[in-house]
C-alpha cells in the first residue's frame, strides 16, 4: 500500500437528527483510484462531500469524528476551506461548466488564485484541456460558450477547468450518471491516466465502472462501511455477505 | 391504427353519437381509449363535461379580452384627444419645444414639453443611482448570506415598504426631506433630488424583489462549481451568480425606472413643479416638473388646445413607459433564451 493521503477516522455526519454517516473509519492512499459504492442513500455522496467541505453548505449539516488529509484534521479548526479546496477539487454528477467561454471556464480557477498573465493562462488552459482529452476537440475554439459542448465533453471540461487549479486530489461525484456509453468510456480512461499523478475518489452506483477504473473499493450501506479492500478482492472475494449480494446484484 | 378505430366509431347505429364523434380530434381520442367498452354512455359524459369546459374557456377568455380591449380603449382614447395639438403644433415642436405656456395673456401660447420630459428622465434615473447600489445589495444579503430569520424579517420589511400609499412617502419628503435638503445643501428644497430621493424609495422593493428572484434562481451547480475550485463565497457572487443573474437584474432595474417615471403624486410634492430646465443642467437641487406633475397639476383647470396638450404629454408618458416596459420583457426573456 501506498502512502495514505485521506483518512477518515470514525467518521459520523448528520443532516439536523438524522444520521447519514456511521464511524466511517478508511484511507485512501495516494495517487490510487477509490472507488465508493452502495445504493442509493447509503451516504457515499456525503461522504465524498465531507472531503472538501462541501457540506458547509448544508444547513443543519453537522460533523463528528476526523477526517484527515495529509495528516492535519480537514475539519480542524484553524483550516481553511476556501484554502483546502484549491488541494482538493471535485466534479459533479451533472457536467456544470459555467455559462461562458471554454477558455474562461478552465481560466477560472487561476484566475480565482490572482493569476493575471496571459501567457501564463494560455499554457495552464492548454495544458488543461491537453490533460482532459479535450485539446484536439475544442483546443481550436477556446472562445465558444461551453454550454454549446456535448455533455460528455461539458463533463471533460470541468475536469479540464479541475485540473488548472493543480490539486493534489480529485474528487468524482458520479461523473458519468448523466453521460452515454461512449462519453463515458472517455472518462474512464481519463480517469486511468490521471491516477498517475492525482489522488482519486470517485462515487459510482456503476458496479463495473468502480470494477473498471479503481484499485480500492469501499462499499457503503445505510450510512455504514461494510467492506474496503482492494477492488479485485472486494468484487471476487468478498467477506461480507452484503457486499457479495449487493456486488451480484441481489439488491441496490 | 387511428383510422380503423374511427372506422368503427362510424358503425354505431346512434345518430347523435356519430355528430359528437365527428366534432374535433379530441372525441376521436377519447374513441381510441375507450374502443374496446360501450361507446355511447362514455362519450355522452364527455360532450357534457365538454360543453361546461368550453363555457369556462370562453368566460376566461373574454376576462383575458377585457385587459386588452381596456388598453386599447385607452390608447383610442389618448390619440383622441391629444393627437389636436400634436397635429397642430407638430410632434418635434411639441416635444422638444422649451416653452409651456398654456395660458397665454398676450400673444399665442406654447405648448413645448421638452424640460418636463428630461425632468421625467433626470429624477428617474437619480432614483436608480440611489436605489440600484442599495437593492442589489439588499438582494444579494438576502439571496446569498442572511440565515432564514433575517431573511423572513427583511422580507416582510420590504413587503411593507411596497404597501406605503404614495402620498404618504409624499408628504414625508415634503415635511422632512425638502426642508432637510434646503437647510444642509442649499436652494429651494424642492428639488431633483428630493424626488429621486423618494422614487428611490419606491423603487427599492421592487429592485429588491426581483434581483433576488434573479439571483435565487441562478442553478446551484454554477455556486458549488465555483467553490470547489477553491473562490470564496464573495468572488463566487461576483464573478458567477451575478453574471448569471445579469439579465433578470437588467430586468428589474428597466422595470423599476419604468415605474419612476409613470410616478406622479409622491413627486409632484418633493420636485417643485416649475417646467423650466435646471440651470445649469447638472444642478440637481434646482426645482422641475415631470410630465405626470403637468398633467395632475392643470388638468382640473384646462379646456381646448390646452387639455389637448396634456393628453398629448401622456400619449408621450405612455410611449416611454412602454418601450421601458418591452426593453424589460425582452432583457427578461433573453435569459430564458441562454438558459440550459
Amino acid at each position: 500500500m501506498s502512502e495514505i493521503e485521506i483518512e477518515s477516522r470514525n467518521l459520523d455526519l448528520w443532516y439536523g437528527s438524522a444520521q447519514a454517516l456511521k464511524e466511517i473509519t478508511m484511507a485512501m492512499p495516494e495517487k490510487k483510484v477509490t472507488a465508493i459504492i452502495g445504493p442509493s442513500g447509503c451516504g457515499k455522496s456525503s461522504f465524498i462531500r465531507c472531503i472538501n467541505r462541501m457540506n458547509d453548505l448544508v444547513k443543519d449539516c453537522h460533523i463528528t469524528g476526523e477526517l484527515l488529509f495529509e495528516g492535519t484534521n480537514i475539519y480542524g479548526n484553524n483550516v481553511d476551506a476556501v484554502e483546502l479546496r484549491k488541494k482538493i477539487g471535485m466534479v459533479f454528477q451533472k457536467p456544470n461548466p459555467f455559462p461562458m467561454s471554454i477558455y474562461d471556464n478552465v481560466a477560472y480557477g487561476p484566475r480565482v488564485h490572482g493569476l493575471r498573465n496571459r501567457e501564463e493562462l494560455d499554457r495552464i488552459v492548454e495544458e488543461s484541456l491537453k490533460a482532459s482529452a479535450l485539446w484536439n476537440e475544442v483546443g481550436d475554439i477556446p472562445d465558444r460558450s461551453a454550454i454549446d459542448l456535448s455533455g460528455g465533453q461539458q463533463q471533460r471540461l470541468c475536469i479540464a477547468r479541475t485540473l488548472a487549479v493543480k490539486p493534489k486530489v480529485i474528487l468524482f461525484d458520479e461523473p458519468c450518471s448523466a453521460l452515454d456509453p461512449i462519453s463515458t468510456a472517455k472518462i474512464e480512461d481519463l480517469i486511468n491516466t490521471l491516477k498517475h499523478d492525482y489522488t482519486i475518489v470517485i462515487v459510482t452506483h456503476n458496479m463495473q465502472q468502480a470494477a473498471r477504473v479503481s484499485d480500492y473499493t469501499a462499499f457503503f450501506l445505510l450510512g455504514e462501511l461494510v467492506e474496503f479492500g482492494k477492488t479485485k478482492q472486494i468484487f471476487e472475494l468478498p467477506e461480507k455477505k452484503s457486499t457479495e449480494d449487493y456486488i451480484t446484484g441481489r439488491f441496490g | 391504427m387511428c383510422t380503423d378505430h374511427l372506422r368503427g366509431g362510424g358503425d354505431i347505429e346512434n345518430a347523435e353519437t356519430n355528430r359528437y364523434i365527428s366534432e374535433d380530434v379530441d372525441q376521436r381520442f377519447i374513441l381510441l381509449d375507450f374502443a374496446r367498452v360501450p361507446l355511447t354512455c362514455k362519450i355522452t359524459v364527455d360532450v357534457r363535461m365538454k360543453t361546461s369546459e368550453r363555457i369556462i374557456e370562453l368566460l376566461l377568455f373574454l376576462s383575458a379580452a377585457t385587459a386588452v380591449l381596456i388598453v386599447a380603449l385607452i390608447i383610442i382614447f389618448l390619440l383622441k384627444e391629444g393627437l389636436l395639438v400634436l397635429v397642430k403644433v407638430g410632434i418635434v415642436d411639441f416635444c422638444l419645444g422649451m416653452k409651456w405656456n398654456p395660458i397665454a395673456i398676450a400673444g399665442e401660447p406654447s405648448y413645448g414639453i421638452f424640460p418636463m420630459i428630461v425632468a421625467s428622465f433626470y429624477v428617474a434615473i437619480g432614483s436608480l443611482i440611489i436605489a440600484v447600489p442599495l437593492g442589489l445589495a439588499c438582494a444579494v444579503f438576502l439571496a446569498e448570506i442572511a440565515p432564514s430569520w433575517a431573511r423572513s424579517i427583511l422580507k416582510h420589511a420590504i413587503e411593507l415598504l411596497v404597501g406605503i400609499p404614495s402620498v404618504i412617502l409624499g408628504f414625508v419628503g415634503l415635511v422632512l426631506l425638502v426642508p432637510f435638503i434646503r437647510d444642509h445643501f442649499g436652494g429651494w428644497g424642492f428639488s431633483i433630488l428630493a424626488g429621486s430621493i423618494i422614487l428611490a424609495i419606491m423603487a427599492l422593493p421592487r429592485i429588491i424583489s426581483i434581483s433576488d428572484d434573479a439571483i435565487r434562481s441562478v442553478p446551484r451547480e454554477y455556486k458549488e462549481a465555483s467553490l470547489a475550485l477553491g473562490a470564496t463565497h464573495w468572488h463566487t457572487i461576483r464573478k458567477v451568480i451575478l453574471p448569471s443573474a445579469r439579465s433578470g437584474i437588467v430586468a428589474a432595474v428597466i422595470l423599476a425606472m419604468a415605474t419612476s417615471i409613470g410616478e406622479t403624486m409622491a413627486v409632484l410634492m418633493v420636485v417643485g413643479n416649475t417646467p423650466i430646465l435646471p440651470a445649469p443642467i447638472y444642478d440637481i437641487l434646482d426645482p422641475v416638473r415631470p410630465m405626470t406633475s403637468n398633467i395632475l397639476l392643470e388638468m382640473s383647470y384646462a379646456t381646448g388646445d390646452h387639455a389637448s396638450a396634456l393628453f398629448a404629454t401622456g400619449i408621450v408618458l405612455f410611449i416611454v413607459v412602454a418601450v421601458l416596459n418591452v426593453i424589460s420583457h425582452t432583457a427578461l426573456k433573453s435569459k430564458m433564451g441562454t438558459r440550459r
